[in-house]
């Protein structure tokens, strides 16, 4: 089990549009630290710089400065000690769903039966052990997204990164999913990094939610919700829940300037 | 409620009419396809001077007379062996090439050139410089048929490649996959759509290439059957291989088609014509 952090990391990207070369930037000086089985949710508006943060955090990305450390130990790259669950759940499409969790198995060096006997009890804790057999495509939008989580999962990494990975879903199975995930962050007590732009979402996944702006942390908010009770219902009529769903929305209106949002859109395509 | 239902006695009509409904197969529209396309060259074709054309039946004996006199099978063997030779080469040396040239920028700077240029190369001109390197024999055809061959496939890899979603890479990088790794079970799978039509469209070029280099090399085969016929005024002879390669060609083309459809059957769940 690990904590993650974010030390004054910054991002610029280079663009050219129209013969100019104009740099972009997204990330201006983020620093922050998620706890050992915290989950933390990133907040923020359209085009600060969450989804990149989170791609640096994984290593995908490379910070123009500052640096990630995961347990305490500076880290370069991609790691198997973080695993990223994807927008759009980012399955391949020729294998099926057993064999989608099986490939980050085998990229650890574990094969054979030994992964597929991982893989398999994966998918039983998503829920989909009657779907292993089946390629993605035959599966719904959440079935997927439960296999990339079974995909990260299985790996068993420290950290667990999630970019937006609701979002993409119908109300009623996204609901679904996040009861499961608190289940299974009960279970496994991964530290949990999500980004989300659904107010309700954050507070009831998160420990914290971290709202960004102009490319650094503008506010933390601390969620207190009755967590021994992981009913979505009593959740969500706890006056702790209002409570910080009203403090999130009025950060998130404080922190909306109209010059980051106008422009680009770093998120998503970046 | 009321529209809920509506929609969805729409959807269900739908799903009868395309999975249950009298649809006329594929291969029977393609066969009345072609017996139109033969019956309209019969009935025409004998109103031509037999020396300026043909029609099928007199083709067909032409056929017969060519395999009793047995030319026909040894040069059809003959062929087949250089094309196969040729053609099998320049997929293997093809769709690698695609891929490293797809996939690393320096590659593609610096050979990319050559594959587009190749391509547009004109090649029966080159044939005689060809004869000069190579010889007469075998190892002359197989070069023609390869550099013909070659490039389609390659170009179409090269594509494929480039057309990959950076997102199903990042997949490989977050599970830190080698480079190699991402190429063999990322790139190379999620480009296997274009590989395949550029292996297919190949075959038609190497069909070409075969016939010129049994034209312009040592005569043989069924390019040497063609020539010699039309040498002798001898029309129907000569459209035997003609026709023969053309409907092989189709053959083969069907062959990958269903080696396509059995080994990526996800392909037809993401795409195609809707309710194929």
């Amino acid at each position: 089990m690990a904590g993650i952090s974010l030390v004054g990391i910054g991002k610029t990207f280079a663009q050219r549009s129209k013969g100019r070369d104009t740099v972009i930037k997204v990330l201006d000086d983020l620093t922050f630290d998620v706890a050992d089985g915290e989950i933390v949710a990133l907040c923020g508006p359209s085009g600060c710089g969450k989804t990149t943060a989170l791609r640096i955090a994984m290593g995908l990305e490379a910070p123009t400065k500052g640096h990630i450390t995961v347990d305490q130990r500076r880290v370069k790259g991609c790691g198997h000690d973080r695993g990223i669950i994807f927008q759009h759940a980012e399955l391949l499409p020729w294998l099926t769903a057993k064999a989608n969790v099986m490939f980050g198995l085998e990229m650890k060096g574990i094969r054979g039966s030994a992964a597929s006997d991982v893989a398999m009890s994966y998918l039983d804790l998503v829920g989909l052990s009657a779907s292993a057999e089946r390629r993605p495509h035959q599966l719904s939008g959440g079935m997927r997204q439960r296999v990339g989580i079974a995909r990260a999962l299985a790996i068993d990494p420290g950290v667990l990164l999630m970019d937006e990975p609701f979002g993409a879903l119908d109300a009623q199975s996204r609901e679904g999913l996040q009861t499961e995930l608190l289940a299974i962050h009960a279970k496994t007590r991964k530290t949990i990094v999500i980004v989300t732009h659904d107010l309700d979402e954050a507070v009831i996944l998160a420990d914290r939610i971290l709202v960004l702006g102009e490319g650094r942390l503008q506010e933390v908010i601390d969620v207190r919700l009755p967590r021994q009770n992981r009913d979505s219902g009593t959740l969500r009529a706890a006056p702790e829940f209002t409570d910080a769903r009203f403090r999130l929305w009025q950060a998130l209106h404080r922190n909306t300037s109209p010059i980051m949002v106008s422009g680009n859109s770093t998120d998503g395509i970046v | 409620m009321a529209l809920s239902n509506m929609t969805s006695d729409v959807e269900a009509i739908e799903e009868t009419s395309s999975s249950v409904g009298k649809r006329v197969p594929n291969w029977v529209i393609t066969t009345a396809s072609v017996s139109i396309a033969v019956a309209l060259w019969e009935i025409f074709g004998r109103d031509v001077n037999p020396i300026f054309g043909s029609y099928p039946s007199a083709i067909f004996v032409a056929f017969v007379k060519l395999l009793k006199s047995g030319q026909f099978l040894p040069a059809a063997r003959d062929s087949a062996e250089t094309l196969c030779l040729g053609y099998i080469l320049s997929v293997i040396v093809g769709i690698p090439l695609g891929l490293l040239i797809g996939r690393f920028r320096v590659l593609e700077a610096a050979f990319g050139i050559y594959v587009v240029a190749g391509y547009a190369m004109p090649l029966v001109a080159l044939v005689p410089l060809l004869v000069l390197w190579l010889g007469l024999g075998l190892s002359v055809k197989v070069a023609v048929i390869f550099l013909m061959a070659v490039f389609p496939v390659c170009i179409n890899t090269w594509v494929g490649v480039r057309a990959v979603p950076r997102s199903l890479v990042d997949v490989g990088r977050s599970f830190v996959a080698s480079d190699a790794v991402i190429l063999r079970r990322i790139i190379f799978p999620a480009a296997l759509p274009y590989i395949v039509a550029g292996v297919r469209l190949a075959i038609g070029k190497a069909v070409v290439a075969m016939i010129i280099a049994e034209f312009f090399t040592a005569i043989s085969g069924l390019g040497g059957i063609i020539i010699n016929s039309a040498n002798n005024f001898d029309t129907a002879t000569m459209f035997v291989p003609v026709v023969f390669l053309m409907a092989f060609a189709c053959g083969l083309d069907a062959l990958i088609g269903l080696i396509e459809r059995r080994c990526m059957p996800w392909q037809a769940e993401i795409g195609g014509r809707e309710g194929a």
